[in-house]
């Protein structure tokens, strides 16, 4: 068991205040929370696993999206037969299998060739959520992968939000915990920690209470513990989202693979000019005396 | 093909250009590292203006389409990531070879007599190099671009009586808008490029001229032979120009790793917040300008009251323009300077370095006392000049070129 102290900026207090993480035990979340400067404002964030040169990857992983995400988060700068192209739903002659496309990933009355747009009117979604929820073609760009994996991973219960969920990474939220049935629910378990400075800023969750000489006494999130299993095991569920954020990384930039493969060549290439550059430079320079 | 030359030659003197700015330019045989940046700054020029000229292609500069656009050059067009990421890196890449040429410059005083012009027009090409950055860092329509606009332009507010207006004028609205997005478009597309490329031919002019510096500081046209050719100099073509060869092969290796292997260079390159579009309720946690402008933001953001600020910014820039009135030293290169000399420009690119940290970070106060001490090394260097450049002890310069 690893236990390390933090500091977590509540994103809605103008002060932020310390947090505890632990991580460890058996039902315990793989949940780190590191120290971290309170001015950094995040948790510190697990690594993602993921390769974006594995397809059946990245093929699960847009499967979940468009199963559990696209209902309210759209990728409009992307095409459906764009993204089969890239993670490889296609013949040996590299024709996209629009078939398998429609049966599996198109459930909309769109062509194939449209970008994927989700259905939900913004107008709507303002009104459900204070917020429309935003487009994720870029998602992976803006947050980053861990980010993305950590948050996945970090809803907790909360009967005090409108969903009854929160987010350890993104306090107040206004997602809903929308892979609960895969994960199961997770209780926060607290500690009580003193931390100096003012107690304004009230933390994820927990009583405050003012000790003397400015430092306060408060409950802060030690743990979460999943309490209701879902129908994915914690390691399934961690393979999930681990896909998923690997889909949303290819999506952010579908052209990262063959841009390193272009770049492998173009360096060779590079490297061969400046050999030859190099025997130019000295055949010429040969008759200069210093 | 002589016959074409002799026809061409009689009607336009291509062979005497030829022969003055290249075969027959003589420039001195002892350049080291520090020469290569020139040219280097001449390719990543060119660099931008053709990507540029394609980007311009597909792009679409409205508020409404302006981020969707950059997004599908990305995914849609056929190499339009390649193109897109040579000028997004190129801007940086300009940057970092442009500083390299301007210090080298300050290394071996090649803004001396009777170079003080050249340096001029040089400085010209940073305030338009400047320009460029700024406004095309507004053109991707991301939420960084939004606010470093918003940052920016706000700063003339600062100025008493016509501060408002001057800011509603640059912008052409209230706030950053559709209306503003249009005329950097145009102004980074056309007026400024059009005013670089003309700079940037009096400068290469202007050096043709005096003829090049060199790390000794030696004036090599004082010993010619009896046919009036530099004893010290050499043809620029083709020895500079095989030589410059070689230093772009190795500069194209660094370019290009970066642009295949790290476009984004962990967010110095390209900021995060730019991949969200541009949202005007929605603050960036923390605005900071690109690295290459950071030094002088720091600068600003040192001095606790706006209008004083934005000056001390000016003067961060203006400052260089007198940099050879305030050099006094009776020698040019830093070989044959003192230590007073030595020790007041490793303070100087010190407090640059540190000046370029502190303006990405959120300001702390102990993070603004020391850009503040930072700011004040900075204009030391330059206003104590004419004092220890006259005290400090020198070597004597040798006649000719090592």
């Amino acid at each position: 068991m690893k236990l390390l102290s933090a500091r977590i900026k509540n994103k809605n207090s103008v002060t932020a205040r310390a947090m505890l993480g632990v991580m460890g035990g058996v039902f315990a979340v793989g949940l780190l929370v590191g120290v971290a400067n309170a001015e950094q404002a995040a948790i510190p964030l697990l690594k993602a696993p993921g390769d974006i040169t594995d397809q059946a990857s990245l093929q699960r992983g847009a499967q979940l999206y468009i199963n559990n995400c696209l209902g309210c988060h759209g990728l409009k700068y992307e095409r459906y037969d764009s993204i089969a192209q890239g993670i490889g739903i296609t013949d040996e002659a590299g024709n996209v299998l629009d078939k398998v496309v429609k049966d599996n990933l198109l459930f909309t009355g769109d062509k194939i060739t449209d970008p994927i747009v989700t259905a939900m009117a913004t107008t709507d979604a303002e009104k459900w959520f204070g917020t429309a929820p935003p487009d994720l073609t870029l998602v992976a760009r803006v947050r980053g992968k861990d980010w993305l994996y950590t948050y996945l991973k970090s809803f907790y219960h909360d009967p005090s939000k409108p969903w009854g969920t929160n987010n350890l990474v993104f306090p107040d939220v206004a997602m809903p915990h929308v892979l609960v049935s895969l994960q199961g629910i997770q209780e926060p378990r607290y500690v009580k920690a003193s931390v100096a400075g003012s107690g304004s800023g009230a933390s994820a969750a927990g009583s405050v209470a003012e000790a003397g000489g400015g430092t306060t006494e408060k409950a802060v999130i030690q743990s979460l513990e999943l309490v209701i299993p879902g129908t994915m095991t914690l390691e399934q569920y961690d393979h999930a989202v681990a896909d998923l954020v690997n889909f949303l990384s290819y999506v952010a930039e579908p052209v990262q693979v063959k841009r390193q493969h272009t770049g492998a060549l173009v360096l060779v290439f590079l490297g061969i000019f400046l050999v030859f550059s190099y025997l130019l430079k000295r055949e010429y320079w040969k008759d200069v005396h210093h | 093909m002589g016959s074409i030359v002799e026809w061409i030659d009689v009607r336009y003197p291509m062979t005497k250009m030829w022969r003055e700015h290249l075969s027959e330019y003589y420039a001195p045989k002892n350049f080291n590292i520090w020469y290569f940046f020139g040219s280097l700054a001449l390719v990543m020029l060119v660099n931008q203006l053709i990507t540029g000229i394609w980007l311009t292609m597909s792009y679409n500069p409205s508020a409404a389409g302006a981020f969707a656009s950059v997004e599908y050059i990305m995914r849609d067009v056929s190499w339009g990531w390649l193109i897109r990421y040579m000028h997004s890196t190129g801007a940086s890449f300009f940057f970092i070879v442009v500083y390299l040429h301007m210090f080298r410059g300050f290394l071996y005083g090649s803004y001396r007599k009777p170079r003080e012009l050249l340096w001029l027009v040089g400085m010209f090409i940073f305030l338009c190099l400047m320009a460029e950055a700024f406004f095309g860092y507004l053109l991707p329509w991301g939420n960084m671009s939004f606010w470093g606009a918003q940052v920016i332009t706000s700063l003339f507010s600062a100025i008493p009586y016509i501060g408002d207006g001057l800011v509603e004028w640059i912008r052409g609205d209230y706030n950053i808008s559709g209306v503003t997005l249009n005329r950097f478009f145009a102004l980074h597309v056309v007026l400024v490029p059009l005013v670089f490329v003309g700079c940037v031919g009096i400068h290469i002019l202007a050096l043709h001229h005096v003829g090049s510096n060199n790390p000794d500081g030696i004036e090599i046209k004082q010993h010619k032979n009896s046919q009036g050719i530099p004893l010290d100099g050499i043809p620029f073509h083709p020895y500079y120009t095989v030589k410059d060869l070689f230093g772009l092969a190795v500069f194209l290796i660094i370019f290009f790793a970066v642009v295949f292997f790290a476009p984004d260079l962990g967010g110095y390159f390209l900021e995060a917040p730019n991949f969200q579009p541009a949202d005007p309720l929605k603050t960036p946690e923390h605005i900071a300008p690109v690295w290459y402008m950071t030094p002088y933001y720091a600068m600003l953001r040192a001095v606790p009251d706006k209008l004083l600020g934005v000056m001390v910014m000016g003067a961060s820039i203006g400052v260089l323009f007198f940099l050879p009135w305030l050099d006094c030293s009776p020698v040019k290169s830093i070989r044959y300077k003192g230590w007073i000399t030595k020790t007041a420009l490793s303070l100087f690119v010190i407090s640059f370095f540190t000046l370029g940290y502190l303006g990405m970070q959120p300001p702390t106060s102990g993070k603004t006392l020391l850009a503040q001490v930072c700011t004040i090394i900075y204009f030391a260097y330059f206003l104590l000049m004419p004092i220890y450049s006259k005290l400090d002890k020198t070597k004597p310069v040798p006649d000719r070129v090592r």
